[in-house]
């Protein structure tokens, strides 16, 4: 089972880290949508069913028309360098070990106010460490990618990374 | 926006008291709490008996039924707590100020004790912040405050051309102002623009110096009626005006998520702070800024109006935010960059110290003093007035 399968039934699932310790988001009842939608290979943000904006985070509440009848749209996972850090120890392992890494956040094409955190990888396998950081600008063009992990329980995840544009 | 009601002036802080500062105090917290809340009670001449509003942070450890037991108060008829950390500071203040000026209460006090240099770090936590948003941030390796400062820092300096340099006279303005602080942890340590570029980075663009300490201390303030504040011991430090502000959209901490994440909570707290004061940023003789990380007084600058938008890097060029001359000096005591870390709370009674005269880097005929709490997280102010 997976860990947004899990969530289907319900529950909030914290199934612990990955393998190889990297922390792994909790999936909650609002968030199982988007963590199914990585693992299937989807970037999905959700929608409101009644005035049909986008908003991201997951909640239970469209802020600007309150609704709670909520969806979500898959989109293309086209996005643009939004700023960046170059994290140093002290930090905890795994991370340190790869340190320094970069993270980054991202804004997408389509709706630049819905942003992600993330990392700039070569490739779905790729660690968080093998881009040179001096070589990041803020507005570079991206694409997702989605690297999977196995949890400590052997539940599945998939995180959304980010890759330069061809 | 309209004034709040009978708040202007009605209140002021009578009595301030602070622990010695430091890497590792031995008292536990509880103990440091009761010291220092007596300690202000003695410096307002008051006994602690008299107190009945007792007001801190969500994260202060010391309950209030605890703070009573302990020191002997008597009845108290006000109590309350304030959430999201370094953002509180200036609230719990506010709150207490409140209760005084709309009489439900006479004697209140505010404080915060905490052992941070030698506890633990909050964000070696990996059980308890991986929900929102939690969840978005840390798995990919945004495990610290200083990464998510350090993340609005990178968009602001691309946005506005800001450079180390701006950050680097921002952190030794407040050094140069603890230099002149014995009771600063940094008092003997000066810092060139030479250091503060040659330290380590802890998360790029930010270095170590762009970081607060890590201190055990504790601080604590007296807050009473106007009138009786003027037959205690000290001149009255008047809490002028008082606001919290949490704006539409914010994620505490990784404001990220919104339109536009660099006009963070400062802007709406300074909006209806200034609705409540009787004067404005140009009226301002000294400032403490909220400082876990320098480029917040960056911010800060911006969202409580000193400059435009964009314009806090030139603004602390020249020396101007440095005693004696500058047009806004800040962190007078030297901040959380250079006193000590203790939520902000050092800031809000050098902001008294300012306004009774007191300071070790007192600006002449200061009249007026902003203390600011957290940028980047739902935050607080104070406009205090001699």
């Amino acid at each position: 089972m997976t860990n947004a399968a899990a969530f289907s039934g319900g529950y909030v699932a914290n199934l612990g880290p990955s393998e190889e310790g990297f922390l792994m988001p909790a999936v909650d009842e609002e968030g199982g949508f988007f963590w199914e939608g990585t693992l299937a290979g989807e970037l999905r943000i959700q929608s409101c069913n009644s005035c049909g904006k986008l908003r991201h985070p997951p909640r239970p509440m469209c802020p600007w028309c309150r609704s709670t009848s909520r969806g979500f749209t898959r989109v293309d996972g086209k996005a643009t360098i939004w700023s960046f850090v170059v994290p140093h120890p002290p930090l905890l392992e795994p991370y340190s070990s790869l340190a320094p890494y970069n993270v980054i956040v991202v804004a997408l094409d389509e709706h630049p106010t819905i942003r992600f955190v993330g990392n700039l990888v070569s490739g779905p396998e790729g660690d968080l460490n093998e881009i040179d950081p001096n070589s990041i600008r803020v507005g570079e063009p991206v694409d997702v990618v989605f690297k999977r992990f196995r949890r400590t329980d052997g539940s599945e995840e998939a995180l959304p990374f980010w890759v330069r544009s061809a | 926006m309209s004034p709040a009601v009978g708040f202007q002036d009605a209140t002021a802080i009578a009595g301030i008291a602070q622990t010695e500062f430091s890497k590792h105090l031995e008292p536990s917290e509880a103990e440091l709490a009761c010291t220092v809340i007596v300690d202000a009670c003695a410096d307002a001449g008051i006994d602690p008996s008299e107190i009945d509003a007792l007001c801190s942070y969500t994260m202060e450890a010391t309950e209030e039924v605890d703070i009573v037991r302990n020191i002997g108060c008597g009845e108290i008829t006000f109590f309350s707590q304030i959430g999201y950390g370094g953002g509180a500071g200036c609230g719990v203040v506010g709150h207490a100020a409140l209760a005084v000026a709309s009489g439900q209460a006479e004697v209140a006090v505010a404080w915060r004790s905490r052992k941070r240099g030698s506890g633990p770090r909050p964000w070696t936590s990996t059980s308890v912040q991986l929900r929102v948003p939690g969840a978005w941030t840390r798995p990919f390796g945004m495990l610290r405050p200083v990464d998510e400062i350090a993340m609005l820092t990178r968009r602001y300096m691309h946005e506005y051309g800001a450079t180390r340099d701006h950050l680097a006279n921002v952190a030794m303005a407040v050094r140069k102002h603890a230099n002149m602080n014995p009771a600063a942890i940094m008092h003997d340590k000066p810092m060139s623009r030479a250091d503060y570029m040659a330290s380590r980075w802890v998360s790029e663009p930010l270095c170590l110096f762009d970081n607060c300490l890590e201190t055990d201390g504790a601080l604590a303030c007296v807050v009473v009626s106007a009138e009786r504040a003027r037959d205690l011991r000290h001149p009255p430090a008047y809490i002028h005006a008082f606001a919290q502000g949490l704006p539409p959209q914010h994620q505490t901490m990784v404001n990220f998520f919104n339109d536009d994440p660099l006009t963070g909570p400062a802007w709406t707290c300074a909006r209806r702070l200034w609705a409540n004061a009787a004067f404005g940023p140009q009226d301002v003789s000294v400032a403490q800024i909220y400082d876990a990380f320098s480029p917040l007084i960056l911010l800060s600058l911006e969202g409580y109006g000193f400059c435009k938008r964009g314009e806090a890097g030139p603004m602390t060029e020249n020396a101007n935010l440095e005693w004696e001359k500058g047009s806004l000096p800040v962190n007078t005591a030297g901040g959380g960059l250079s006193e000590a870390y203790v939520h902000g709370f050092n800031l809000i009674n050098e902001g008294v110290r300012q306004m009774r005269g007191t300071s070790t880097a007192q600006i002449d005929g200061a009249e007026t003093c902003l203390v600011t709490s957290g940028e980047g997280v739902p935050t607080s102010a104070l406009l205090l007035r001699r």
